[in-house]
């Protein structure tokens, strides 16, 4: 069996009193698309983001691609390049184009020069199906837009592994489909991908394995048939039930 | 790249409405007013009477090849400003660092600083500085020009004053910015100087051109040190001719019209970079 890409152990995170992260161990295999449910509040997204060390942990470890995160001595920013990440809110860069957002880092984090960065940006923008908004600024473009442009953007560092924050959360429930299926094209063209989110459709056709979070804690991992039609725990059932009977 | 993916372009292409025509006079207020008022004033003065008026304003306005009179004041705003920019970005920028040390320097500076009037600054390092270098350094006959003394004073008096307004600037730009940075690779620096920095500029345009008027203003005390600038050459006049009546009426009209002059320039930035921005 092939070292996971993503091997998480005893993970332990505290912010203040709140017990965010209650030791979670997970691996997540190359080219596996796994998607994380839970209740707010549950770690969930907690645990995405100590994946490319927006934050740190109190214990535990973490190995990116072979690279332990908790040493003192990693480059976070390398490990960074390499773990693509597309927030709930979009984050883009508002004084720039659609284009200069997904240039910009590969200029000076990759090194790629103006052209190559540009080739780049362009098919990228053609992948999430909007090359017509290159030279639009982010205020100009719809949240279904935005959210595709963040996506290519984190696509165009190549990274390894995509972390996907509730991307479609902030969406207008028309624009929730054209970000879906980017995702879903992403799936299946091999990259492996850690998405929290809510879409259980997605979940269902995108996702290998599910992983539902309660407190910090995983309570399940299953296979979307699985935990769909029979979860294992009590808890998972209630959380289905909530969710699925609105 | 892979044929699956099909474009919803029908949902999100909707054409940007055309922006309302703009002219010339769109922007005409009440700055362009007052600043044709002020000169209409200065040049009715000025051509009406001849005789009372026009020594006056040849002796204040000054000459570039003297560099006094309105020629000092803008030199000394401009260089002093140039310097006071940077030591506001660095120390700003020190603010909001979460390494204690620097985070501390940066605040002790400013709370000093802000707590002792610009005027005592510019006796102390005009005056008080070669004594210091005398008596602890052992430097002899150590001077300090007037005009680098006044720039060092001014710098370090207005720095911390810039100093807050780019904590604000920076702090006002939303945390995701900074983490959709750091997510792509950059580091600290890298997500400063092209993405949080670039905007906190746009936000915090409009209290730096306020900090330029008021440097321009307050560039009168430098009078004190005997630099030739519009109010020193206003005192020598009224000293020599006793028409302080007229006199200060000239000088007061030239920093209203630069004054307004610059507000106006700084509002045209403003609105240059809010149209790029949207």
């Amino acid at each position: 069996m092939p070292e996971p890409i993503i091997r998480i152990r005893n993970v332990h995170k505290w912010f203040g009193k709140t017990h965010a992260l209650d030791d979670v161990s997970m691996d997540v295999e190359q080219g596996e698309v796994l998607v994380i449910i839970g209740p707010s509040g549950s770690g969930k997204s907690t645990l995405l983001r100590t994946i490319n060390h927006l934050e740190t942990v109190n214990s535990g470890e973490i190995v990116v691609d072979g690279i332990p995160l908790t040493h003192k001595s990693t480059d976070i920013n390398a490990v960074r390049a390499e773990v693509g990440m597309v927030f709930q809110q979009f984050n883009l860069f508002p004084h720039l184009t659609a284009r200069q957002n997904i240039t910009l880092a590969q200029r000076i984090v990759r090194k790629r020069n103006a052209a190559e960065a540009d080739r780049t940006a362009s098919e990228l923008l053609e992948r999430v199906g909007i090359p017509e908004k290159a030279d639009s600024y982010p205020g100009q473009l719809s949240g279904g837009q935005q959210q595709r442009v963040a996506i290519a953007r984190a696509l165009a560092m190549d990274p390894k592994i995509m972390l996907f924050d509730e991307p479609t959360s902030a969406l207008d429930p028309e624009m929730i489909k054209e970000v879906l299926e980017v995702m879903l094209d992403l799936a299946q063209s091999g990259m492996t991908m850690l998405c929290v989110t809510h879409e259980m459709g997605f979940a269902r056709a995108a996702a290998r394995r599910i992983v539902f979070m309660d407190e910090g804690k995983i309570v399940e991992e299953n296979t979307p048939e699985g935990l769909f039609s029979a979860p294992k725990s009590d808890r998972t059932k209630l959380f289905l039930s909530n969710i699925l009977d609105r | 790249m892979t044929d699956s993916h099909k474009p919803l372009s029908v949902v999100g292409s909707a054409p940007v409405p055309a922006q309302p025509t703009s002219h010339w006079w769109t922007h005409f207020d009440r700055y362009w007013l007052l600043l044709i008022g002020a000169l209409v004033v200065a040049a009715v003065l000025f051509f009406a009477f001849p005789e009372r008026f026009q020594p006056i304003f040849r002796y204040v306005f000054g000459s570039y090849a003297g560099g006094d009179g309105i020629f000092m004041t803008l030199k000394l705003t401009a260089v002093a400003f140039l310097f006071i920019l940077v030591v506001g970005m660095v120390m700003g920028v020190m603010r909001v660092s979460s390494v204690g040390i620097l985070k501390g320097i940066a605040s002790l500076y400013v709370e000093i600083v802000r707590g002792v009037p610009v005027l005592v600054w510019i006796l102390w390092i005009y005056f008080g500085l070669p004594v210091f270098f005398r008596d602890v350094l052992g430097l002899k006959d150590m001077r300090i020009a007037g005009f680098p003394a006044a720039v060092a004073a001014f710098t370090f008096a207005y720095g911390a004053y810039m100093t807050e307004i780019f904590r604000a600037g920076i702090q006002s730009i939303p945390k995701g910015q900074m983490e959709a940075s750091r997510s792509l690779g950059m580091n600290y620096i890298q997500a400063m100087r092209h993405i949080i920095l670039p905007q906190a500029v746009r936000v915090i345009l409009p209290p730096v051109s306020n900090e330029f008027v008021t440097l321009l203003k307050d560039s009168s005390l430098i009078s004190v040190l005997g630099l030739e600038d519009i109010t020193r050459r206003g005192r020598e006049w009224v000293g020599r001719t006793f028409a302080s009546f007229d006199t200060y009426m000239v000088v007061a009209l030239l920093y209203l019209i630069l004054t307004v002059f610059f507000t106006r320039v700084s509002t045209a930035i403003e609105r240059q970079l809010s149209v790029e921005k949207r």
